[in-house]
């Protein structure tokens, strides 16, 4: 399935004229693995420029797989990816040039000093040395004060800093971040999402895979959900959290009933808290919630209230939800 | 051309050495002049001439393809291995460079390594016995041949390997017999007509023999076909360098 564009660009438009192709699509991509695993299923998927896209999904879901071939360290074994209108087989140098990968896997050489690992990063890229560059990401990441330690001599919140440097360093326009708040304290990972808003507010276009809920859904502005190698929804994520999200009304009652009377069997209530309450699930995208009738019919039946509350499902509960239909 | 990238990865490789640079010369150093000290002064002095070459000047081409060999082999091995163990090799596999791009990075510093201790060996080897080179620009192609074909091999060594212990295998068990069977101590003429034949198949005998006529025209095999042969040697490397990163080959999934 094909997710449809963020809020504010109309997904129906031809893929030309003012309209903006996608800067990273993906068709129809599928990865057997020589172990026999199907890692991913037919995969498509297009992320437009500009955007934050959040990729959630179980361990070995395929989300890395998935990134692994965009930027080339995996082989597909069919369909098609293309990055700003290449094909990232083919034209790989013109791809690789503006995509940027943080991966999962703290992998530096630990022999090697902060400022030259991330310099380093920068001329594989084919970028000419700039210093002055590197300094000011080190700084925003603050690890200029390290910057003449040998790797192995950093913590892990520090290694994780320092490939998000090498990534920044060669100037991404599409960048991948693969968990990149594993592992991290509360403080940095709050800082990881400042920098994200401080990168989109440059344009560039970004990838993120996480395992935390609460990551997407501050920072994203669409949700990919992905398992077992097939994407399972792509959506804006207002969209989402509108479309799927559902509410609960919970009335607390003034006097406990041992069942849910006869007169409101039509309302799908369910008795709570040992009949203290009348908890009531409804869809906030219908055009009638039925919560007026669901009081009137209340009062009718001369129950009486002592309080009233909603509490809408997060996107914990979604994925929770999506992930444990496809089991 | 990415030239900023082949750039990186040759400073890269040229800084590792910098770091382990007791190991990286010194180590070799000390061990040939430890050979010149017993093969040349102690028992080469008892020795009688070969070709008409003094036993101690004799040695002294096979002694610089030893080091030659086993730093070339090592430092190009190492330098693609590391990467592969630690992971970091995703920077390489992702970044905008070509097969032959990564190549020119990897082998040229191995290549430059091996050449720099090479030019070592040969001045050390200078302050044993005397060495006159007849032919000094046969000498520097089959000495920078020589370096870039057993890089290359090394290269190949490195992303074949899969363990530390797959990697030193070549280079400590394979290498050395054929460099001490080689020529590299004594004519082949020494030889019985059997074990002459038998040494016309290690590939280190023409290196040898091409090498040492450069110094002293002597030869146990026309000079011309050892430079055919170190030059078959790189093709071949070449190719199956090519196909690795065609296929992917334990570099990718």
């Amino acid at each position: 399935m094909r997710g449809p564009a963020p809020a504010g660009i109309p997904s129906d438009l031809p893929s030309h004229g003012y309209c903006m192709a996608p800067i990273v699509r993906i068709e129809n991509l599928t990865k057997h693995y020589a172990t026999g695993f199907q890692a991913l299923k037919g995969v498509s998927l297009d992320i437009e420029e500009g955007e934050i896209l959040a990729l959630l999904g179980p361990n070995g879901a395929g989300k890395t797989t998935m990134i692994s071939i965009v930027c080339g360290i995996v082989t597909p074994s069919g369909g098609r990816v293309t990055v700003a209108g290449h094909d990232v087989v083919k034209d790989f140098r013109r791809t690789r040039e503006i995509i940027g990968l943080v991966p999962q896997e703290l992998t530096l050489d630990a022999f090697e000093t902060v400022s030259n690992t991330v310099a380093f990063s920068r001329g594989l890229h084919g970028k000419k040395p700039d210093p002055a560059l590197i300094e000011q990401i080190l700084r925003e990441l603050s690890l200029w004060d390290k910057k003449d330690t040998m790797l192995r001599h950093l913590s892990g919140g520090m290694r994780r800093r320092v490939l998000i440097a090498k990534a920044l360093s060669y100037e991404p326009k599409v960048l991948f971040l693969d968990e990149p708040t594993a592992g991290v304290d509360v403080t940095l990972r709050k800082e990881m999402w400042q920098l994200v808003e401080r990168l989109r507010a440059t344009g560039v276009t970004i990838i993120l895979t996480t395992h935390y809920i609460e990551e997407a859904e501050e920072i994203a502005d669409r949700i990919g959900v992905i398992n077992k190698g097939e994407i399972l929804l792509v959506e804006d994520k207002a969209a989402l959290m509108k479309k799927l999200g559902r509410k609960q009304l919970t009335v607390e009652l003034a006097e406990p009933l041992s069942a849910v009377p006869e007169a409101l069997s039509g309302f799908r209530l369910q008795l709570g808290n040992g009949g203290q309450s009348l908890v009531y699930d409804y869809d906030t995208a219908g055009e009638r919630t039925g919560i007026t009738g669901l009081l009137a019919a209340m009062a009718e039946q001369g129950l009486r209230l002592k309080d009233v509350s909603t509490e809408q499902s997060s996107l914990e509960d979604i994925f929770v939800e999506l992930v444990g239909a496809e089991k | 051309m990415n030239i900023e990238a082949i750039k990186s990865i040759y400073a890269f490789e040229m800084a590792r050495t910098r770091r382990t640079l007791m190991q990286s010369v010194v180590s070799p150093v000390v061990s040939t002049s430890l050979y010149f000290i017993v093969f040349g002064a102690a028992i080469g002095s008892r020795v009688q001439e070969i070709q008409g070459v003094p036993y101690g000047a004799f040695i002294a081409p096979g002694l610089i393809m030893l080091t030659l060999l086993n730093q070339c082999i090592g430092n190009g091995s190492f330098g693609i291995y590391f990467p592969k163990f630690t992971g970091t090799i995703y920077e390489i596999l992702s970044a905008p460079i070509s097969t032959a791009e990564i190549v020119i990075g990897y082998v040229g510093a191995a290549a430059t390594k091996g050449l720099i201790i090479g030019t070592i060996i040969l001045a050390t080897a200078s302050l044993f016995v005397d060495i006159t080179i007849a032919h000094p620009l046969l000498m520097i192609l089959f000495f920078v041949l020589t370096a870039v074909s057993f890089s290359l091999f090394g290269f190949m060594i490195g992303i074949w390997a899969k363990d530390f212990e797959q990697l030193n295998i070549i280079p400590m068990l394979v290498v050395p017999p054929l460099v001490f069977l080689g020529g590299s101590f004594y004519s082949i003429d020494m030889l019985p007509p059997f074990w002459q034949t038998v040494s016309h198949f290690n590939p280190v005998l023409y290196l040898v023999s091409g090498f040492r006529w450069s110094f002293f025209e002597i030869a146990d095999v026309n000079p011309w076909i050892s430079l055919a042969i170190v030059v078959a040697f790189l093709g071949a490397c070449l190719a199956v360098t090519a196909w690795i990163f065609r296929t992917g080959y334990k570099l990718k999934n």
